[in-house]
């Protein structure tokens, strides 16, 4: 992974941490040690039933990756304008694998060569809220996979809305600035 | 449905897989051993806030969710849960913990989903961090002035379309 390396402890893990520690001692203290070790085991099973997934999300992530370089996704999304731009921005940033060191860059590139606003912001809402990567490595195991397909689902129009949103307020904007002296 | 999905994902990394192969061995193992490394690094937090995610609902009382972001609460939960999303600092293992401890601890489906949401889109840390340094802080303030709406829709949908 370019960039930014994360440690696999940092200080909000270790604040997640401290909490877990202490919950878990109240439930034992509190409720007793077969209540702790239910939920325990429940939790150790989801997250055991979501491994293999996790390991295919991170795989793919390192496949695209070498497969479909920055500056590709960067020409695809910044050379298309209109409605059918704003479908690419969404699929491309729902594939591109990586955290906000590989995305923003991206975002920031498709300005550069020309792309609209309207465009960028769908591109970085899809990878918010449908990036495949950050459903399989992270939200699985929190939640299960019928909530997150749910989740996936409810939000799959919302990029799109939040680029026609952008390109409106942008039209209104220049449209006011226009009127003014 | 999740074995058809598991079986799905597991070819779209065979062919993916193949794909990376046909351009150099070499590439293609180290982008195994990258994800592997990766993958392996992530397995302590994530274990870590989930399993922590189920004491912390259990610990937490009751009557400090349900009335706030229960199932009864509404459009005014989903507001409540919007808020709270776009407050949380931190990175992932805070939110999809605080998330997930809310729905193990009674809060309702539509409102955690307004959360999650809300977490993705206005995460002050990514925005300030990582946003305003790579693009015009104009076009970013935009961003966040127009997914204002966005947790709103995702929970108001939730809860016309039922869980599959």
């Amino acid at each position: 992974m370019p960039g930014r390396r994360r440690k696999p402890f940092d200080f909000s893990t270790a604040t997640v941490l401290a909490i877990s520690v202490v919950s878990g001692v109240t439930v034992y203290w509190r409720e007793g040690a077969d209540r702790f070790f239910t939920i325990f085991r429940s939790d150790v099973l989801l997250f055991g039933n979501m491994m293999p997934k996790m390991l295919a999300g991170c795989l793919i992530g390192g496949f695209v990756t070498l497969l479909l370089p920055r500056e590709v996704v960067a020409r695809l999304v910044g050379a298309e304008s209109g409605i059918l731009g704003l479908f690419i921005a969404l699929a491309t940033g729902a594939v591109l694998p990586g955290g906000p060191f590989t995305i923003y860059p991206v975002a920031g590139a498709f300005l550069a060569i020309g792309a609209d606003a309207g465009t960028t912001i769908a591109f970085i809402t899809s990878w918010m809220l449908l990036g495949y990567n950050r459903a399989l490595v992270w939200e699985l195991p929190f939640f299960g996979g019928s909530f997150v397909l749910w989740r996936v689902m409810v939000c799959l129009p919302l990029p799109i809305l939040a680029g026609i949103l952008g390109r409106t307020a942008i039209r209104a904007l220049a449209l006011r600035m226009e009127k003014s002296p | 449905m999740m074995l058809v999905i598991s079986v799905l994902l597991w070819m779209v990394v065979v062919a993916l897989g193949f794909m990376a192969a046909m351009r150099g061995t070499d590439l293609f193992r180290d982008s195994v051993r990258d994800s592997v490394i990766e993958f392996m690094r992530l397995i302590p937090r994530i274990a870590l806030g989930v399993i922590g995610s189920g004491f912390i609902a259990d610990a937490m009382p009751q009557d400090l969710i349900v009335p706030w972001i229960g199932p009864q609460s509404g459009m005014l939960g989903v507001a409540i849960a919007t808020i709270g999303g776009a407050a949380t600092s931190g990175g992932p293992v805070v939110g999809f913990s605080i998330a997930a401890a809310a729905l193990k601890g009674g809060g309702g489906a539509p409102q955690v989903i307004a959360y999650v949401v809300a977490w993705s889109l206005f995460s002050i840390q990514r925005i300030i961090g990582w946003e305003i340094p790579s693009m015009p802080p104009r076009v970013v303030w935009l961003r966040a002035a127009v997914s204002v709406p966005l947790p709103l829709l995702a929970a108001a949908t939730a809860m016309l379309i039922a869980r599959p």
